[in-house]
């Protein structure tokens, strides 16, 4: 009774330590372990060898590692920077044009998020089989999935398919916020519908763009089940990915060690690209 | 506060400091110096099997076989844990390590995992076994190298014996009966006739090759024709002394390429999948596939009398396998027991389970009551494979990276992005890499 509430201040880690021991669990110490275990060269069963860095250093001079995340590069195209153009679009006109049931066309852009990655790998593999519904609108028998040039952005499709539902439900939310007097101040100002985009929507949904970047960026880069279940990393190796090489290393190679190094790298890269999305987008609100 | 976190992850970092695998054993498993093959003279034991035979007639003979060896040993109860195929897979390494570890296991034949096993000592040699039950007698020695590996894992397909399969596998050609009355030959025969096939209007040979290792088998298939089988089971088991860039093997690879020059494959095959590619040939598209045994049930309940199965014409050598191999963990509390489990699973009494569930039983083929239509000529098949020809082994066995190198060397090759000298030169890298010199 004699001190205040919240007194002493260090009683406050009692109350987060239920949240960080779960925490500590599941995701520290894997974590930690996993750098741990990036610096032996182990094939999961017999003593491990300490090798320092030479994991590290395999993951930059590795021609094939380098090229799986040029690729994971790539599609950051189509599964962020396409997404968030079109959400915009598509989040623009559903929320200008006033549509009678504007929650059925919400539920329409959403679904693909709602059906499991495999599943949906499945279907657009039929998609675009060589006897498959693409190339009969095309006229054609191209294997897309098996063919050198268009492998890649055929799986980057599928993803910006996947995301875009995403991406403008979001920027939908965001743009319901808007109150309705900016837009008018705008039309009084004489702004047209473009002018307006700039000057009002864009500038209040910031906050939604980032979010749906770094969610999509996340997604682009750690991609494994679209490209495990499409094409395994074919033709050759031209839609090779990073997480693709980790299951690849740790489950059939027995290489643990070198696993969890481009593991470890790739979490760090996903950070850093992350904290930069999120650094540019609070400049603008700050 | 930053001092805190960096004093914790120092302590985690001193407390994960012992090397990953310590605790495991090293060296190979010793076999054991007497054996017992009275399993009713063995006490109450408890048996605990992992197996994958869970899809329908492999599901009825494991448990046909199971009821019989219980009912035979009464002193035995067999725990029987199964899972499918890749389930088993990526979950035997961690039980295998672990102390409650089954006592007979399926483990798949390749370096990666029976090799990765018999190096860890988590397998034991069944040599004493074999010879006690004259195992030898019982499966061609074509068969049992499957299941060999040198004490340290390193040698594939020599060495000692650590697993038992119950039934064959072997890649040839299934053929639409309606288009081919009378199957080729020899190997010109079969090339005419795939010729004849595009002039008509269909696709000669079917091919999926969108999930890479299909195209393993079709070059397999060209590769037995031209390359001596001894060097192909050299090249294919990874064993040093041989090597890709022959005269033989270049021929083999520029064959390949010819065939998709001359139009025999279906067009687009590199993105289309494995199953669409034999379901087409399922409903009458195209004239010859080249897969596995595995694909009878299937082809012969989408073409009936119209599809039968031969060895490719010609061949002196043909690729095939075993199913996965029973093995005795170093974890087994009685050896013995196993040891007679495995052996009741592969007796000729087995064999005849085998057959009546609509299984290839490895050993003893001819001497089944052979059914008719395709499964037939499966075991006639299979039959030669194993007595007059050579069987020779998965060339993806070679080492751990092969199936990736081969796979993709051979998309490479096939859409023309690698020529036959470019192909070989990979495939050898790797296998010097790993074989040595």
């Amino acid at each position: 009774m004699s001190s205040p509430p919240g007194e002493p201040r260090r009683i406050g880690y009692l109350y987060i330590l239920p949240a960080l021991l779960v925490y500590g669990a599941f995701l520290l110490y894997p974590l930690i372990r996993a750098v741990h275990l990036s610096l032996f060269e182990w094939d999961g069963i017999t003593l491990g060898k300490f090798v320092g860095l030479s994991n590290y250093l395999d993951v930059v001079r590795d021609a094939g590692l380098r090229a799986a995340f040029g690729h994971a590069l790539v599609l950051i195209v189509f599964y962020a920077v396409l997404p968030v153009l079109i959400g915009l679009a598509l989040a623009t006109v559903l929320q200008r044009a006033r549509v009678r049931g504007l929650g059925f066309f919400r539920t329409i852009v959403f679904l693909p998020q709602v059906v499991a990655m495999v599943v949906v790998a499945v279907a657009w593999r039929h998609i675009y089989a060589p006897d498959g519904p693409l190339n009969a609108v095309l006229g054609g028998s191209r294997g897309w999935l098996g063919d050198y040039t268009f492998a890649l952005p055929a799986v980057g499709v599928i993803g910006t398919w996947f995301e875009t539902g995403l991406v403008t439900v979001l920027l939908l939310a965001g743009m319901a916020r808007i109150p309705a007097e900016r837009y008018e101040a705008a039309r009084l100002d004489g702004a047209g519908p473009v002018a307006e985009f700039f000057a009002v929507v864009l500038p209040a949904v910031r906050g939604e763009i980032a979010v749906a970047v770094t969610l999509t960026v996340i997604a682009a880069l750690r991609t494994f089940d679209l490209v495990y279940v499409t094409t395994s990393g074919g033709p050759g190796t031209s839609t090779s990915v990073p997480s693709y090489e980790v299951y690849h290393r740790a489950f059939e190679l027995g290489q643990v060690g070198s696993a969890a190094a481009i593991g470890v790298c790739l979490t760090a890269l996903i950070f850093l690209i992350t904290l930069g999305v999120n650094r540019i987008a609070d400049r603008g609100t700050a | 506060m930053k001092k805190t976190i960096i004093a914790a992850v120092a302590l985690a970092l001193t407390a994960a400091a012992c090397a990953p695998g310590s605790d495991s054993p090293s060296g190979g498993a010793s076999a054991p110096s007497t054996v017992q093959t009275d399993a009713a003279a063995l006490g109450q034991v408890e048996l605990t099997v992992w197996d994958q035979e869970v899809r329908g007639g492999q599901a009825a003979q494991m448990a046909a076989q199971i009821k019989g060896f219980e009912a035979k040993y009464p002193n035995i109860k067999i725990k029987r844990v199964s899972r499918s195929f890749d389930d088993l897979k990526t979950t035997l390494r961690l039980a295998l390590s672990g102390n409650d570890a089954p006592d007979v296991v399926q483990a798949n034949n390749g370096r990666s995992d029976m090799g990765e096993f018999v190096k860890a000592g988590q397998l034991v040699p069944l040599d004493k076994w074999a010879e006690a039950y004259k195992w030898g007698d019982r499966y061609p020695a074509s068969v049992l190298q499957y299941s060999r590996y040198s004490a340290d894992g390193k040698t594939f397909g020599e060495g000692n014996l650590y697993g038992l399969p119950q039934v064959g596998e072997v890649v040839g050609l299934y053929y639409n009966k309606t288009k081919v009355p009378v199957p080729p030959t020899d190997w010109t025969d079969f090339e005419n006739a795939m010729t004849k096939a595009r002039a008509g209007g269909d696709v000669p040979l079917q091919l999926g090759n969108l999930d890479k290792w299909p195209a393993i088998h079709v070059f397999g298939t060209i590769q037995d024709q031209f390359v001596p089988a001894d060097q192909i089971t050299k090249l294919a088991f990874g064993r040093p002394g041989a090597s890709w860039k022959t005269p033989e093997n270049l021929k083999a690879a520029e064959t390949l390429v010819s065939w998709v020059n001359t139009g025999y494959f279906n067009t687009g095959f590199n993105g289309q999948g494995y199953d669409p590619a034999w379901q087409d040939f399922g409903k009458g598209k195209g004239t010859f596939l080249i897969a596995g045994t595995w694909l009878q049930a299937d082809l012969q309940k989408a073409l009936g009398d119209k599809v039968g199965f031969m060895l490719p014409p010609g061949a002196p050598a043909v690729t095939g396998g075993t199913g996965l191999p029973f093995a005795i963990t170093n974890k087994a509390k009685n050896p013995d027991a196993a040891a007679a489990y495995i052996n009741y699973i592969t007796s000729p009494e087995a064999m005849k389970v085998l057959t009546s569930t609509g299984n290839l039983p490895i050993a003893d083929t001819a001497a089944q009551q052979a059914p008719a239509g395709l499964a037939g000529d499966i075991f006639k098949s299979f039959g030669t494979a194993v007595g007059e020809s050579k069987l020779v082994p998965y060339l993806d066995y070679a080492t751990p990276t092969m199936y990736d190198t081969l796979g993709a060397a051979l998309q490479d090759l096939l859409a023309k992005k690698a020529t036959p000298q470019q192909f070989l030169d990979k495939l050898e890298a790797d296998y010097t890499k790993f074989a040595g010199k």
